[in-house]
């Protein structure tokens, strides 16, 4: 079984709300001072799902990742987790793309790969939240998809996925080759192991650029963004919460049932 | 070359109603027709939906789409992308809306990508710049830290629409529209996957998005039995009990109960977070929230920022003594 992961850097997305800051002039997140980015957690469930898969029947897995600034100890994650290889797509030309610059860059990276029966992306990325470019990657290969997924099982050619719906699961069947986006109710990603990560230190990541992959400069980068960004701002929020307090929780308990009845509340 | 004109709502249906965003989406596409002067009309899709299509009319569609085929009964991508391409291409609606739900989160980007279009995911607010008459699309980015507007120039111009977000519009049974069917036209061979089995789990009591008080926890509610008691409070005050995504992902309670970007969008009246710290995804979920009261042992803790009334303490101390005092004022 060939797999592929798309896996992508963004700023924590678990850093406090308080330490967001953009600069509204440039339309740029101010990156938070020492916080480190980190794979976004869904490509890391995605990751999970490849390896889960590997270890039942065996197999390879390459991660994949578009960008520029790519830290090697945050995107070599993968490896040190149990991945095969790493493909870094980073030129200075990638920058400002949009979800279809990103997904007809990581097609053409997948065709120059050739061999792929399965290709993994997370449900969405952690910073634009879009969940576009898993779609787009299939869409552009015309493969079958299948999103929001929690269980993946392979076999006879086919792939059976369980897929997350608002109020339960639906079981869905396609044919290999096919694109799955994963979901956190796949389970918690693995630990990498010490081994791992001595074999990622050792592994020099794969790197194309634009002319590697025969992209057509149109669609790479602003030229060939679909969507125009307009405006980036942090909505105001209004913070005035009246704090219960009393001598004991257990008087503040009580208080609070008193004050929301006052409030008409309740 | 013929015209993009008009603005088009994908509907969906839940419980054999119209669903709720759809009715927000006519309500907000309306408007947006309005700016633009040209006509509102809804697109169902379905195994017999023609059923739906008055319903759309009387909320404000002024033409209904309907395409039925036995092969559309259940949502499948490749099906409806392809019913939706046919759709677009010979309707040339000037705005696509769709809901952000389970079937518009995988439909609409496929869609856009064939369509050659953009689309703008989870949209809050959607208006008509005067000058370029270009839809400008308002989207919460970074987990709702930050809010993005985007435009574009292709066409349709798509964007998917959150639960909640815009307001629904007074429906008028008198209205008239014209219901127009298309072709499905859709080949078996077309759909490559296949639907072997849907799961549902069932809900007991009040819905979350229906709830006017929802008691939800956080991780530091610490395992399955303390949900128990949120459980208690919330049956005291005919509401329904949430949580943040740790106390799914350790199993204490079922994934549909999830509140957040990921998860459900609620706007109860009353929203009780317990032992949660009010992460952006988390608030993007409940942020409609009328009055939001909060337990948290952290004074630090980003809900207090986010609440109108607050106890900085631990709930084990706080919660029962709060449920005693209710029960109470209940029976006076
Ligand atoms: C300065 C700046 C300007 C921007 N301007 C625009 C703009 O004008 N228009 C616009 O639409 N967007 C703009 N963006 C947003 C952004 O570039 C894209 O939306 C984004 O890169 C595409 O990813 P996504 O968040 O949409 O991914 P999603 O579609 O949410 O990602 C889904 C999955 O695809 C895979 N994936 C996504 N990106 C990568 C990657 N880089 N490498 C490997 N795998 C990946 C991952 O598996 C991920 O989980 C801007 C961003 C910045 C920083
Ligand atoms: C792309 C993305 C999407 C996401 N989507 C969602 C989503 O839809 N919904 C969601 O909820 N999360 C979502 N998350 C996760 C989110 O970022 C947070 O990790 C999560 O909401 C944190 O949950 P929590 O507040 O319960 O846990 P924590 O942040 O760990 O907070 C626990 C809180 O409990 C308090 N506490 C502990 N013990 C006690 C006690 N005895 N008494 C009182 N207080 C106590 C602590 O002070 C702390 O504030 C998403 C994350 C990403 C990256």
């Amino acid at each position: 079984m060939n797999m592929i992961v798309c896996i992508k850097q963004v700023p924590d997305p678990e850093a406090p709300p308080a330490s967001f800051k953009i600069d509204p002039a440039t339309n740029k997140v101010i990156p938070p001072k020492g916080v480190s980015p980190v794979i976004s957690p869904f490509d890391e469930n995605a990751v999970e799902a490849a390896l889960k898969i590997k270890d039942a029947q065996g197999g390879k897995i390459t991660a994949i990742s578009l960008g520029h600034n790519l830290l090697r100890d945050v995107v070599k994650k993968p490896l040190s987790m149990g991945a095969d290889e790493l493909v870094l797509l980073e030129d200075e030309a990638f920058a400002e793309g949009d979800s279809w610059t990103t997904a007809y860059a990581l097609a053409m990276a997948i065709k120059k790969i050739g061999s792929y029966d399965l290709i993994f992306c997370g449900r969405q990325a952690a910073d634009w939240d879009s969940g576009l470019v898993g779609l787009g990657i299939a869409e552009i290969l015309g493969l079958p998809s299948v999103t929001l997924a929690r269980k993946i099982t392979p076999g006879n050619g086919k792939v059976t996925v369980e897929r997350v719906t608002a109020d339960g699961y639906e079981v869905i069947e396609t044919p290999l080759p096919a694109v799955i986006t994963v979901s956190n109710e796949l389970g918690e990603p693995r630990y990498p192991t010490i081994k791992g990560i001595m074999a990622a230190k050792k592994k020099e990541p794969i790197a194309w650029k634009p002319a590697d992959l025969g992209m057509e400069t149109a669609k790479i980068g602003p030229a060939g963004q679909h969507a125009k960004l307009m405006k980036l701002f942090q909505p105001v929020r209004e913070s005035k919460c009246e704090l219960i307090q009393a001598d004991t929780p257990e008087e503040s308990g009580a208080k609070l049932a008193l004050r929301l009845k006052e409030a008409k509340i309740l | 070359m013929a015209e993009y004109k008009g603005v088009m709502v994908f509907g969906e249906t839940v419980e054999g109603k119209l669903s709720p965003v759809t009715a927000e989406m006519l309500g907000a596409g309306k408007r947006l027709a309005k700016d633009l002067g040209q006509e509102l009309c809804a697109i169902l899709v379905g195994g017999d939906v023609s059923g739906f299509a008055q319903e759309a009319v009387a909320l404000g569609a002024d033409k209904a789409y309907v395409v039925n085929d036995p092969l559309l009964k259940d949502y499948q991508t490749d099906a409806y992308v392809t019913v939706m391409e046919k759709v677009v291409k010979e309707v040339m609606p000037r705005i696509l809306l769709l809901g952000q739900t389970t079937i518009g989160r995988d439909l609409a980007p496929r869609l856009a990508f064939r369509l050659g279009t953009a689309v703008s995911m989870d949209c809050i607010d959607l208006a008509i710049d005067p000058g370029s008459k270009l839809l400008l699309q308002t989207r919460p980015v970074y987990g709702g830290n930050a809010q993005a507007v985007f435009t574009t120039e292709l066409y349709p111009q798509m964007a998917t629409v959150r639960a909640k977000a815009m307001s629904a519009p007074e429906r008028d049974a008198s209205r008239q529209g014209q219901i127009i069917n298309i072709e499905a036209g859709l080949s078996p061979s077309a759909v490559r996957t296949r639907i072997v089995q849907k799961v549902t789990e069932k809900v007991e009591g009040i819905k979350l998005e229906e709830a006017e008080v929802i008691v939800a926890g956080g991780r530091g509610i610490g395992d399955a039995n303390g949900f128990k008691q949120l459980e208690e409070v919330a049956k005291l005050l005919h509401g329904a009990v949430g949580a943040t995504r740790p106390p799914c992902d350790n199993k204490w309670v079922p994934d549909s109960w999830q509140i957040g970007l990921t998860g459900k969008i609620v706007s109860p009246n009353l929203y009780i977070a317990v032992a949660l710290s009010g992460a952006s995804q988390h608030m993007s979920g409940c942020s409609g929230a009328k009055n939001i009261v909060a337990i948290n042992k952290d004074p630090e803790a980003n809900i207090f920022k986010e609440a109108r009334f607050g106890i900085v303490g631990d709930w084990k101390k706080v919660l029962p003594a709060f449920t005693q005092k209710v029960k109470e004022l209940l029976a006076a």
